[in-house]
């Protein structure tokens, strides 16, 4: 008895660990957008082509340090963030190669990095999002400052640990300077703004009637309304074009490690596709960022939104001293 | 009275101890220290980060916000280990000793919530109540939140108790009834039993089970952040996220276990060394016969646990199944990743139960400092957040194990090292319970020390090794910080779908692997309960 589940357990484990095969005509790719939102046009490229598709899903941040602590030795071909931010690390340390110009005119310049070492896919906005039953809408202030005011006291949420307050954090000490951030986070401190580990917690909280207002990314909200059918939650976007209605492009880029360049370019051309960007408006909820495809009808247009010009590469330059005034401000 | 009290003389509870054979106890050094070497490497690199720590690093580490926070993490530590004790104990002893009905399937029940993910324990609760939760929903009153250091301390406590529940349960069984028995015959009413008999002589197990407890809370990141607690794993997670400068993380891990280690020094204290076992071959003790009134009680209390931390996160996972349902989603159901979660753990659950042996012998047969620090090091390598660890496999692995790096082998040995605390602290208590004399006795009856293992010591304690082995088996299906990072490419894990579509906001397709998870971690936990009573 005892002698036979021992040797059912060794074949399991035998057939599990021969799964791992290390053939070079394999695409790998390290996706930190979920696998909820780009498994399907993944599924859709291995239709399309020859070789073999892997891809490792995980958490931005950490596949970009994952990425950085392998080194040269690297399995990755592509890496899709969700974020500017963590493939900006990856470009500063210029471990990724310049892509084609012809690819980077397909979408406009602002959301690529200007080396052209990424380029954006989709698009998320920073908003407020609110409990349509308590807030009017009109009393919100032009930009995030006006939530340090005392009427806020208590009522935004926040999520401080999370990889996109830290890249809105980041982006707002490259447009308003270090002193003022850190202002401000003292600011949304002593206002004691409640903090969520997420953002979809957020969105979560605000529909559950535990907080009336939270600082949050624009496709949480679209996701509730789509998923529960009945939602109190609504998107506000800031007018004031600054960090508070950041776009946050992901971006794609290619390693320089890579032994699979040609089918890498391949791979993000697909991305770039009229039909994969359509794919992005109806089923993610984010904004295309191809020239001429629509976003989403409930959205306001790309063209009207009010997001701050900033060098997008840069994030990752600030994304350090972001995380050391948001420790200062005692929000962690 | 059920028997007379033993003939011969009386079973006696002494302290005995064997002099350390050290020129016997270097093969078991030798299997003991290789198999930590898989989690020694990465905190010893974790330690070399200090040597080039930041100067952001030492002033977080510094700061005051810091000690609030280490300070506010002991309290819950604290509050969360209490009743984890509380319940854990009173659940092992009713569905052990009494005659309660349907024994079986309290133990199921009971131990199950040990395989929910905290941070969907917290989600579970946190969409029940609250003013427009599903009670509120469903009855149309008002319900407050449970947020803040409440919340975290329901979600904690029910996390945890299990690990009481299921290492006590391995002890009440061995215990000798001549104990109880003499204390009857010397008058001690029913209370005073429990608590002057049953319990002293549980208190290696209670020990280790709470031990357990509370560096599970003390490491747990998930259910203090969805509860708006602030815990000292929230400022790590912060510096964690989004820093190209890892030292700060570090150094913070590495003070996180500098404070298990104190607490588990002061859990050695309290413990004391004092063994207790019995002299004699003994029968299973006898089930108390409740009285209706009592038995009432006891099922209501057992009921309430269950309701807590079974029934209300299953009622809410299925809420948002059938909402989703509804709606007309696709459920994707993802059988690879049941066959990933469950291989994974069971086969780390079998590498932590042949890697406890040595280290569960070295600690309470050859006891000395150098074993006491072995313990130590076994128990603050449970206490480390994933996270830090995984990091530092990546940056060893990569480099100087390029085959078996992201390899399903070295995920299985990393699991097995991390949780290696829960067989080797269950398989202590049991161990502590096992009369030395009757190694010695085989030993002298011309066995070598490898039969005397086989033939004596292992039958002994394989009831304890074993709840050790299920515990780590029900908290590996659960990792999910170390898989992401070192998983083969591709690989799946229930855990790992749950952790993608939550956080995504779809809670409809966190669902389903969530209710399978559960049905997954019954069937052998079925299995095992109904084994150990042949």
């Amino acid at each position: 008895m005892r002698s036979r589940s021992l040797a059912i357990l060794l074949v399991v484990a035998a057939l599990a660990t021969s799964c791992g095969d290390d053939s070079t005509q394999t695409l790998t790719i390290y996706s930190g957008r979920s696998e909820e939102l780009v498994a399907p046009l993944i599924e859709q490229y291995r239709q399309q082509t020859d070789i073999a598709v892997e891809v490792r899903y995980g958490d931005s941040a950490e596949l970009a340090t994952t990425i950085l602590a392998e080194g040269d030795y690297s399995p990755a071909d592509v890496f899709l963030a969700q974020d500017p931010a963590s493939i900006g690390l990856l470009a500063l340390d210029g471990l990724l190669t310049k892509l084609d110009d012809e690819m980077m005119r397909l979408i406009p310049k602002r959301f690529s990095a200007e080396d052209s070492s990424w380029i954006g896919i989709s698009g998320r906005v920073r908003v407020v999002v609110y409990d349509t039953t308590i807030i009017d809408p009109a009393l919100f202030p032009a930009t995030e400052d006006g939530f340090t005011a005392p009427e806020w006291h208590r009522k935004v949420a926040i999520a401080p640990t999370n990889g996109s307050f830290l890249a809105f954090v980041a982006a707002k000490i490259l447009l308003d300077g270090e002193p003022a951030t850190l202002d401000w986070l003292k600011g949304m401190a002593s206002n004691q703004a409640p903090a969520y580990p997420k953002n979809s917690v957020i969105v979560a909280a605000v529909d559950n009637g535990d907080v009336p207002v939270g600082l949050a990314n624009h496709y949480y909200t679209l996701r509730r309304i789509n998923e529960q059918g009945d939602s109190v939650v609504a998107n506000h976007f800031l007018t004031g074009s600054s960090a508070g209605s950041l776009m946050m492009p992901a971006g794609v880029g290619i390693l320089k490690t890579s032994d699979n360049s040609v089918a890498a370019g391949d791979f993000i051309q697909f991305l770039l596709s009229t039909e994969s960007q359509l794919y992005i408006t109806n089923s993610t909820f984010e904004y295309p960022l191809r020239h001429g495809i629509p976003a989403h009808s409930s959205l306001p247009t790309l063209e009207s939104l009010t997001t701050p010009i900033l060098n997008l590469s840069r994030l990752a330059t600030t994304l350090d001293l972001a995380t050391d005034l948001v420790a200062e401000a005692g929000l962690l | 009275m059920s028997s007379a009290l033993p003939s011969g003389p009386i079973a006696r509870v002494e302290t005995i101890r064997l002099r350390a054979n050290r020129r016997n106890t270097w093969w078991l050094w030798m299997l003991s220290v290789t198999v930590l070497i898989p989690v020694l490497l990465p905190i010893i690199f974790l330690i070399s980060q200090i040597l080039y720590a930041s100067e952001s690093a030492w002033r977080t580490l510094f700061s005051a916000n810091t000690l609030a926070d280490v300070i506010r993490s002991l309290i819950l530590t604290v509050a969360v280990t209490g009743s984890a004790v509380l319940v854990g104990v009173a659940a092992a002893w009713t569905t052990e000793r009494t005659n309660i009905p349907l024994r079986r399937l309290w133990v199921i029940a009971l131990s199950l919530p040990l395989v929910i993910p905290s941070y969907v324990l917290a989600l579970s609760y946190l969409s029940f109540f609250g003013p427009r939760g599903l009670f509120a929903d469903v009855t149309g009153l008002s319900m407050p939140q449970v947020t803040g250091a409440f919340g975290a301390w329901l979600a904690l406590s029910i996390s945890t108790y299990p690990y009481v529940f299921l290492i006590s349960r391995a002890s009440l069984r061995r215990i000798d009834p001549a104990f109880e028995e003499v204390a009857k015959g010397l008058g001690a009413g029913p209370w005073r039993r429990f608590r002057t008999v049953t319990l002293a002589q549980l208190r290696p197990a209670v020990g280790a089970g709470a031990l357990l407890a509370a560096l599970y809370t003390l490491s747990d990141f998930g259910a203090v952040s969805l509860m708006r607690f602030d815990a000292f794993t929230s400022v790590i997670y912060g510096q964690y996220q989004g820093r190209t400068d890892r030292t700060p993380a570090a150094v913070l891990s590495l003070a996180l276990m500098v404070v298990a280690l104190i607490v588990i020094t002061a859990e050695h204290r309290v413990q004391g060394r004092a063994h207790f076992f019995s002299r004699r071959p003994h029968p299973r003790p006898p089930n108390i016969q409740l009285v209706p009134l009592t038995r009432r009680i006891s099922l209501a209390g057992l009921g309430l646990v269950t309701v807590t931390g079974l029934v209300l996160p299953v009622v809410v996972l299925a809420s948002w199944l059938s909402r989703g349902l509804a709606g007309k989603q696709k459920i994707d159901m993802r059988w690879g990743a049941v066959v990933g979660s469950f291989s994974s753990a069971l086969l780390a659950a079998l590498i932590s139960l042949l890697a406890a042996i040595p280290i569960v012998i070295l600690i309470v047969r050859h006891k000395g400092k150098a074993t006491a620090w072995l313990r130590r090091t076994v128990l603050a390598i449970f206490s480390l957040p994933h996270i830090t660890v995984a990091v530092a496999v990546v940056f060893f692995g990569a480099r100087y194990l390029a085959s078996a790096y992201q390899s399903f082998t070295l995920l299985v040995i990393i699991y097995a090292t991390l949780s290696l605390a829960q067989t080797t602290s269950a398989g202590e208590a049991a161990l502590l319970r096992i009369n030395p004399n009757l190694e010695g006795a085989a030993r002298s009856l011309g066995h070598s020390p490898l039969g005397t293992l086989r033939k004596v010591t292992l039958p002994l304690v394989s009831r304890g090794l074993l709840a050790g082995a299920a515990l780590v088996f029900l908290t590996t299906m659960k990792e999910l910080p170390a898989t992401l990072l070192l998983r083969p490419t591709g690989f799946d894990t229930l855990a790992v779908r749950i952790w993608t579509t939550t956080s995504d906001l779809f809670y409809a397709q966190a669902a389903a692997p969530a209710l399978l998870l559960l049905a997954v971690s019954a069937a052998p936990m079925y299995l095992l309960i109904t084994r150990e009573n042949r």
